[in-house]
């Protein structure tokens, strides 16, 4: 006699899949944001599972700073390819251009919130009603405060003192002309959780994620990687480290963190035994108290 | 090419995967300490990481604070920071050596009472806070209640501030006594009582040297210990379809998956189904679920099922065996918790979301609302109003297929919608049809049990 029960990566992984079913029946015009980063990469493989053996109904959508990693741009492109999907990348230089957004001056200017400028263009531009996103409720204070259905009114703006009540498991996707959802299939993963969901579905990962060699500037604690988007201030220097990513977003603000990890075995172990959060290697959240609300707000992912 | 070299080892740490899952959710009123309680859980287990508690040193301090806030691990907007209360939930994800465990910290306040719901909706256990200085109050009141009423079968009663009543057991007993007065009319299974001091972590992690009268576990001690029942039905085999997946392809032309989760029972390739509302039976081909085909599914694992033929079902249809189904029916009687600022209006047309199938519906009577503090049923004031709690009559536009809420949290259950603002306005559990023959007119009269 069976037992009925299931381990709780795979309560996770069922619980996603429903998610993500979802948004294919409620919504007419969904969108998966990918970013070739580790949480939508699982992401993307729960919407392959979802869907099988038919394609994914969605496209992947990527909004390119021009600061990304270029490991995880080459990885955007294979994960495309390799699963058949249409892939749309829009770009925050494009926004810049056209007079949408401005560049930030500084040592080093982030593009981080420029990114919610073309990512509701895109949203605009293509109609979509959902995006998907990979971002998880362990992440971060703020994040720890969303709906797996969250709301975006016409502006695209996020109202977190006025969320929509979220029962069970009945999802309302219901709205108005203009406004959007974004979606989170991931909310109940932790950082742990995916990595171990990597390991079971041995899943290609960019190459960044692994402990290698790299030319790196310490900058208030954070360990930026060489780039030209950098400019050394007076005292700094790059010198040569091992490191690794435990989170890829920009290179401008995404640290480093020494690790001679470089096994999916020793990357679970340093999770394991890890004293800081995975956000904490980010400049980004480090700017103010409310940084990611702020951004949520204004709607970023 | 390098991106993507890197080829993951087996290794999985069978520990972790084997590791079982408690979901719990914090209630009680505005300022009982919910907050600072989850705060003082992670902070004495060592689950907080060294940058945020830098950050809460640091948050503390500016805000001019002697003690650690932390409150301020979950309170995490600017608007309950700027307030000192929550607003809306919180979760958190710790593990111990023994037990993992999702967190749901509610706001208190009656004005997010909806957002308590969301919280406590999906878990098995609550910790009702209780301010041992105050005793029991309404908010006290109408959170258990609706604990008992979404069907959480463990409660915590954790007596806090036990440090402002120089840790006396008399008031602890009196508390108990008083709680244990009102619960009796809930329908609640198992209810512990701790004494605690979340700001100073007395009975938190640690048994406290200042209730040597104590004589049960510290919280955590509960939390990794208590008996997690599924509350998962696998005996009324249930499965909503979400969507049919059509690859349209050469390899897999013939291919027609109904995609959706198994809400209740055991589905097996060969068995006998029945496609509901339509009545029409068909046999299970194959089951597909993440890993690969399926020898059985049950519930909430997601799946794919194919069929021996083509029927016609769609998003909304539920299949169920032809010796066991649901009620199939437009005609639903419920107790609804009310969320939205505009009353219920008792001659209303709400969206009605079941299962995965919408509908219309038009509100049919209000049978009662339900006096928080006193738990009796009030025939005379009929209005629902935000964060009130009554049974009603639905009538919906196309038959839903429902169980009762106590025999399946899926099928028993319902959200309503607003048709002009799209909000969620009402959380809805079904009482009737619960497969007697008492008419609800019948069982109203009768005002047998909630
Ligand atoms: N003396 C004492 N004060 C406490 C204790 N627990 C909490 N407090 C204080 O009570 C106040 C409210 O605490 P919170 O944790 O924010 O209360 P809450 O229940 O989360 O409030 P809401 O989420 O807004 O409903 C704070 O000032 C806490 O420091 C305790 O055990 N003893
Ligand atoms: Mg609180």
């Amino acid at each position: 006699m069976s037992s009925y029960n299931l381990t709780h990566l795979a309560q996770l992984e069922h619980e996603a899949i429903f998610v993500l079913r979802e948004v294919a029946a409620q919504f007419e015009r969904p969108a998966l944001l990918f970013s070739g980063g580790k949480d939508s990469i699982v992401m993307a493989r729960l919407a392959q599972k979802a869907f099988a053996p038919a394609k994914l109904p969605f496209p992947l959508v990527h909004v390119d700073t021009g600061h990304n990693f270029s490991e995880a741009i080459e990885y955007r492109d294979w994960f495309a390819e390799d699963v058949g999907a249409r892939l749309i990348v829009r770009y925050v230089a494009d926004s810049i251009k056209a007079g949408r957004c401005q560049e930030e001056k500084g040592p080093n200017p982030s593009r981080n919130g420029l990114q919610t400028v073309t990512l509701l263009d895109t949203i605009e531009e293509f109609k979509f009603d959902a995006c998907l996103g990979g971002a998880r409720r362990d992440e971060e204070k703020a994040r720890a405060k969303e709906r797996f259905f969250s709301h975006r009114d016409e502006f695209g703006q996020w109202d977190p003192k006025n969320q929509r009540p979220e029962l069970w498991n009945l999802f309302n996707g219901r709205k108005n002309q203009g406004e959007h959802f974004r979606v989170f299939p991931l909310s109940n993963w932790t950082e742990m959780d995916v990595w171990q969901y990597i390991a079971r579905e041995k899943l290609k990962i960019p190459s960044i994620y692994f402990s290698h060699q790299r030319r790196i500037v310490n900058r208030n604690g954070v360990l930026l990687a060489e780039s030209p988007y950098i400019t050394l201030l007076d005292g700094e220097r790059y010198e040569e480290r091992t490191v690794r990513y435990r989170t890829v977003g920009d290179s401008t603000c995404t640290g480093a963190v020494e690790s001679p990890a470089s096994t999916m075995a020793e990357i679970i172990q340093e999770v394991a035994s890890a004293r800081v959060t995975e956000r904490g290697t980010r400049a980004d959240d480090k700017r103010s108290e409310s940084a990611m609300e702020d951004r949520k707000k204004a709607g970023y992912f | 090419m390098t991106a993507y070299t890197a080829s993951p080892s087996e290794h999985t740490d069978e520990h972790y995967l084997a590791m079982d899952l408690l979901r719990f959710t914090t209630a009680g009123s505005v300022d009982d300490g919910k907050s600072t309680l989850i705060g003082r859980l992670l902070y004495d287990s060592k689950a907080i990481f060294e940058d945020t508690l830098e950050n809460l040193e640091r948050v503390t301090e500016q805000r001019g604070e002697e003690t650690l806030n932390l409150a301020l691990l979950t309170d995490g907007l600017r608007a309950e920071r700027e307030q000192g209360i929550t607003i809306d939930v919180a979760y958190r994800y710790f593990a111990t050596p023994k037990r993992k465990f999702i967190i749901a910290d509610t706001p208190g306040h009656i004005q997010y009472t909806r957002n308590m719901v969301t919280g406590a909706s999906t878990a098995n256990l609550a910790i009702i806070l209780i301010d041992a200085r105050k005793g029991v109050i309404e908010q006290t009141c109408r959170h258990s209640f609706i604990a008992s009423l979404i069907g959480i079968p463990h409660v915590v009663v954790a007596v806090n501030k036990m440090d402002l009543v120089d840790f006396s057991e008399a008031r602890f007993q009196e508390i108990v006594a008083q709680y244990s007065e009102f619960a009796s009319r809930l329908n609640i299974p198992d209810i512990k009582f701790i004494p605690i001091s979340a700001l100073h972590g007395d009975n938190v992690v640690e048994n406290s040297a200042r209730t040597p009268w104590y004589k049960g576990g510290s919280l955590l001690y509960t939390l990794e210990t208590v008996y997690i029942g599924s509350d998962l039905n696998h005996i009324d085999p249930r499965f909503s379809i979400q969507t049919v997946i059509r690859p349209n392809n050469d390899a897999h032309h013939d291919f027609r998956g109904f995609a959706g989760r198994v809400a209740g029972g055991v589905f097996k390739p060969g068995d006998d189904i029945i496609s509901l509302p339509s009545g029409l039976p068909a046999v299970i081909k194959s089951i597909h679920g993440p890993e690969g085909e399926l020898a059985e599914a049950f519930a909430p694992m997601s799946v794919a099922i194919t069929l021996d033929r083509e029927i016609d079902s769609s998003r909304g249809d539920l299949f169920a065996k032809p010796h066991n189904q649901p009620a199939v029916t437009q005609d639903v009687e419920a107790m609804v918790c009310w969320f939205a600022p505009a009353k219920l209006n008792p001659s209303g047309k709400y969206i009605l979301r079941h299962a995965t199938r919408e509908t219309k519906c038009a509100i049919k009577a209000v049978r009662y609302k339900v006096n928080i503090n006193t738990l009796h049923k009030n025939t005379e004031d009929l209005t629902i109003g935000m964060n009130d709690i009554g049974r009603i009559h639905v009538r919906t536009a196309v038959p839903l297929m429902i169980d009762p809420y106590k025999r399946n949290r899926t099928t028993g259950s319902f959200i309503l919608i607003d048709e002009f603002t799209n909000e969620t306005v009402g959380a809805g559990m079904i009482l009737w049809p619960d497969g007697s023959e008492r008419s609800p007119a019948e069982q109203f009269a009768d005002m047998g049990g909630l």
